[in-house]
């Protein structure tokens, strides 16, 4: 029996293997559309020796470029290694002064000021950094600095919907909006963050009943950015919430995707902004590398092509005097919300249970 | 007490540190988010929880066994090729089935998008984003456990056990029902046990589809309300259900023991299906393959295609190869580990004779039951501590540093692994096991044999097909896992990449 079954079984896993291997190169490009699925390589060898190990939350995508032309310019080699924001908060945790980690980096505010906040990170000083990044994008005692800069915002269908209609938030809570919305779920940070910026705004009686309307409009829960804007063009809602990078790669995709981005809350706090951003570990062993990388992040990389981080993925600079890239500078200027960025990592615990008891699923 | 009755619970000790160090969360309760959960979500997490874990469990069952039995009783058109083909829907992970099934059956999606340029309007279609949906797709991916160990059994009962009972005068579908079934049991409870359990750990195709359950609890306050503490006591609930699903087993398994002589001499002849039978039979496992593998690996790779056209060729790269080498070695170190460490553990427990040895076995393959992220987290509290302690010695001792030994290296990965795949390798051990008549083994003890030239003469090439099935379950289950992976890799390390969805 087994010697028949043998050769069979040993075919068996090779084709698992392959089936595996073919499923690993292409989910990532099925979920996220503009991510090169090369892997994180260390950049280029340096020829120094110098290197500066990252723990990244961001996923590789536009990073690899980035980071060569850095090493390209500095020969300093930069190491990878990735994970979700809380994995990488609590590997930093428990390896303390032992981590192998230089640099944090973080795909949102909330995770950055929990990292200060926890001691993991080491306040730096830079006149560059202090220079090139605005204060309200950047720790009160530089433990972490924004690099890159996303909008939360109003997307919709314009055969549909006329932009007089639309105005804030809140607004959506309107029963107008009944069966015509389509939103991200409760379980991801960047509902989380929105959420937590509206109760520091309002107050959370006031947060708490806009929520309860968005609900009570029985909305379309999408948990991608991507399909929520994919339903709206294909009319199966009016009206969304998304990052407006997600509408910059559709449209860098297809010029004439059919649906539109409206800056909310222009006429009072402004639109809601997240950031990405870094910070040096507490116990990095290659500090001068670290504040070196930040520094060339903050002023090199900044650009709006596809070979820095903020060009690369439609977001917009962090650094004021940077051109974003064209097709996001087509979105017309916005005004932000001015709210200290820190708050949202604050406020996201109340956030969530605040949605959990609102019925926003 | 003995080595021999202890050495159980010395093998199985490394296994249960990480998990009682999760457990003993619920000792230190944190009252204001269990009132809070209670008063909000748990009662539909529980609900959602039970039915996603009745469901699978259910369809496995069916859909496994079913096919297993296709393909051992039956002569049909491709019956060799559908033997091992059947199983390739083990190699897709769950959420990127979830996520094709999403991408091309919501509204946005070709189907819905079709059906309205048919009719001209909006048509009614059912909600992939539900409960429904969900089970859909983990009984398509989960059935192979069932499938593989069900068809291994099938494969190890003797032909003669089936004329008597045709013999007598049963038919074969009696026969089937009467005797093959009830003779396979401890394999099919095993089987469908291991898809329960990873339908319960599922995360992320369960967030996909909307569907709140437990473990996507543990990573909404985990990663939602920054609270591991009270995210590792909500994976405790998980490892009481978990218990219970185990007890369930157990009683499910009965008392009854079923031996087999020896190797069967001669293996059920197959009955040729003639005709339509034939076609449908043919049919039947085309129709599971395309559903759970082919259609979707057709898209994913029309995706991939897509994106090389645009450019981004990147998938072909030999630095990519070199990520996928490691993976698969990993796999298979991890897969060995699991095997090799299952055998000694159901062997020394069935010689031992020893409650306590029995439960400290038991209880070690309890890793199965939470979320890859946690036992990471429970693996990163027990080596950095040791790890810290290794460092400080080595520091006073030789004055170098010698950094993270066991969480920055391989070793801590591997430990993940096997503490978080052990039940799928122990149940495929001990399924196979159980048919291995203690006779035997007392009769070669007889003759002078040692214990454990006992189990390498005697059962090892007695169990060789299930020692396989089991070793070939781990090597796959480590491939699909990310969350361990993520928060244990060393640097330039990074295993097979995997994004759960595109935002980020």
């Amino acid at each position: 029996m087994a010697h028949s079954q043998k050769p069979r079984t040993m075919l068996t896993l090779f084709a698992l293997v392959c089936a595996v291997v073919l499923a690993g190169c292409a989910a990532p490009q099925a979920a996220s559309p503009t991510a090169p699925a090369a892997p994180t390589a260390p950049a280029a060898p340096a020829a120094s020796g110098q290197v500066v190990n990252v723990y990244s939350a961001r996923h590789y995508g536009t990073m690899e470029s980035v980071f060569q032309r850095f090493t390209a310019d500095t020969g300093i080699e930069v190491r990878l290694s990735q994970g979700s924001v809380q994995s990488l908060l609590e590997r930093l945790k428990a390896e303390g002064s032992q981590t192998p980690a230089d640099v944090f980096f973080s795909i949102d505010a909330g995770g950055l000021a929990l990292a200060a906040e926890e001691g993991l990170l080491q306040p730096v000083e830079s006149a560059t950094l202090v220079e090139s990044i605005p204060a309200n994008l950047r720790d009160a005692q530089n433990r972490w600095f924004g690099l890159t800069q996303r909008v939360r915002t109003i997307v919709y269908n314009p055969a549909k919907v006329q932009p007089s209609e639309l105005s804030t938030y809140e607004a959506l809570a309107d029963p107008q909006w009944k069966d015509r919305l389509c939103m991200r779920p409760a379980s991801h940070v960047y509902t989380q963050s929105l959420v937590a910026s509206m109760i520091a705004n309002l107050g959370p009686e006031q947060a708490a009943t806009v929520v309860q309307g968005w609900a009570a409009n029985n909305p379309q829960f999408i948990d991608s950015d991507t399909r929520i804007l994919e339903t709206i063009a294909a009319g199966g809602c009016d009206v969304g919430i998304t990052n407006h990078y997600y509408l910059g790669r559709e449209l860098a995709k297809s010029a004439d995707f059919p649906v539109k981005v409206f800056w909310a809350n222009q006429n009072e706090r402004g639109v809601h902004v997240n950031i990405s951003g870094m910070g040096v570990t507490a116990a990095a062993r290659n500090k001068d590398n670290a504040v070196k990388l930040i520094e060339w992040m903050a002023t090199e990389g900044q650009g709006g092509d596809a070979e820095s981080l903020p060009g690369g993925n439609h977001e917009f600079p962090a650094n004021a005097s940077a051109t974003p890239h064209e097709i996001i500078a087509g979105f017309g200027s916005y005004k932000p919300d001015p709210i200290a960025i820190s708050e949202y990592g604050r406020l996201q615990a109340d956030a969530v249970k605040l949605m959990e008891t609102a019925g926003y699923r | 007490m003995t080595l021999r009755r202890t050495l159980p619970i010395w093998l199985a000790l490394p296994l249960l540190v990480p998990i009682a160090l999760v457990a003993a969360a619920l000792l230190t309760p944190t009252p204001d988010i269990w009132a809070h959960l209670w008063a909000t979500r748990l009662p539909a997490m529980l609900l959602n929880t039970v039915l996603l874990v009745a469901g699978v469990g259910a369809g496995t069952l069916l859909l496994g066994t079913g096919l297993a039995w296709l393909v051992s009783a039956y002569q049909f058109p491709g019956r060799s090729w559908f033997a091992w083909l059947l199983l390739l829907p083990l190699a897709m992970p769950g959420y990127v089935l979830a996520f094709i099934y999403m991408a091309t059956f919501d509204f946005a999606g070709p189907v819905q998008t079709a059906l309205r340029a048919w009719f001209g309007g909006p048509v009614w279609f059912p909600n992939i984003r539900s409960l429904g949906g969900a089970i859909l797709v983990l009984t398509l991916v989960l059935y192979p456990y069932v499938y593989l160990l069900a068809r291994t059994a099938f494969r190890e009962q003797s032909a003669s056990t089936l004329d008597v009972a045709r013999a007598m005068g049963e038919t074969r579908w009696r026969a089937f029902w009467r005797l093959v079934l009830p003779l396979a049991r401890p394999a099919l409870v095993a089987g469908a046990t291991l898809a329960m359990l990873e339908a319960m750990t599922d995360f992320a195709t369960v967030r996909f589809f909307n569907v709140p359950t437990l473990s996507e609890g543990v990573f909404r306050v985990w990663e939602g309300m920054m609270n591991r503490e009270a995210a590792t006591e909500l994976a405790a609930l998980l490892l009481l259900a978990a218990l219970g699903i185990m007890l369930l087993e157990r009683a499910l398994r009965g008392q009854a023991r079923y031996y087999q002589n020896q190797r069967p001499a001669r293996r059920m002849a197959p009955v040729r299906l003639r005709g339509w039978r034939g076609g449908a039979a043919t049919g039947a496992c085309v129709a599971v393959l395309a559903v759970a593998f082919g259609l979707p690996l057709a898209q994913l790779l029309l995706w991939a295609n897509q994106e090389v056209r645009r450019g981004n060729p990147g998938a072909l790269d030999d630095v990519y190869m070199r990520y996928v080498l490691t993976t698969v070695s990993l796999a298979m170190v991890a897969a060995g580990l699991a095997i090799g460490l299952a055998l000694a553990l159901s062997q020394g427990t069935r010689l031992s004779r020893s409650r306590v040895s029995r439960l400290a076995t038991r209880l070690a393959t309890l890793g199965y039951a939470m979320p890859g992220a946690v036992i990471a987290a429970g693996v990163l509290l027990t080596l950095a501590s040791a790890d810290r302690a290794l460092a400080q010695v080595a520091g006073a001792t030789s004055g170098t540093a010698t950094g993270l030994l066991l969480t920055g290296s391989v070793a801590g990965l591997l430990y993940a692994y096997v503490v978080r795949f052990m039940a799928v390798a122990y149940n495929s051990v001990e399924a196979s096991l159980e048919k291995v008549t203690p006779s035997m083994a007392e009769a070669a003890r007889c003759l002078g044999s040692s214990p454990a030239r006992v189990l390498w003469r005697v059962h090892c090439p007695l169990m060789r097909g299930g020692l396989l099935a089991g070793g070939l379950l781990v090597f796959v289950d480590v491939m699909k896992e990310l969350p361990a992976t993520l928060l244990l890799r060393p640097f330039g390390m990074d295993g097979k990449r995997m994004e759960i969805s595109d935002e980020r």
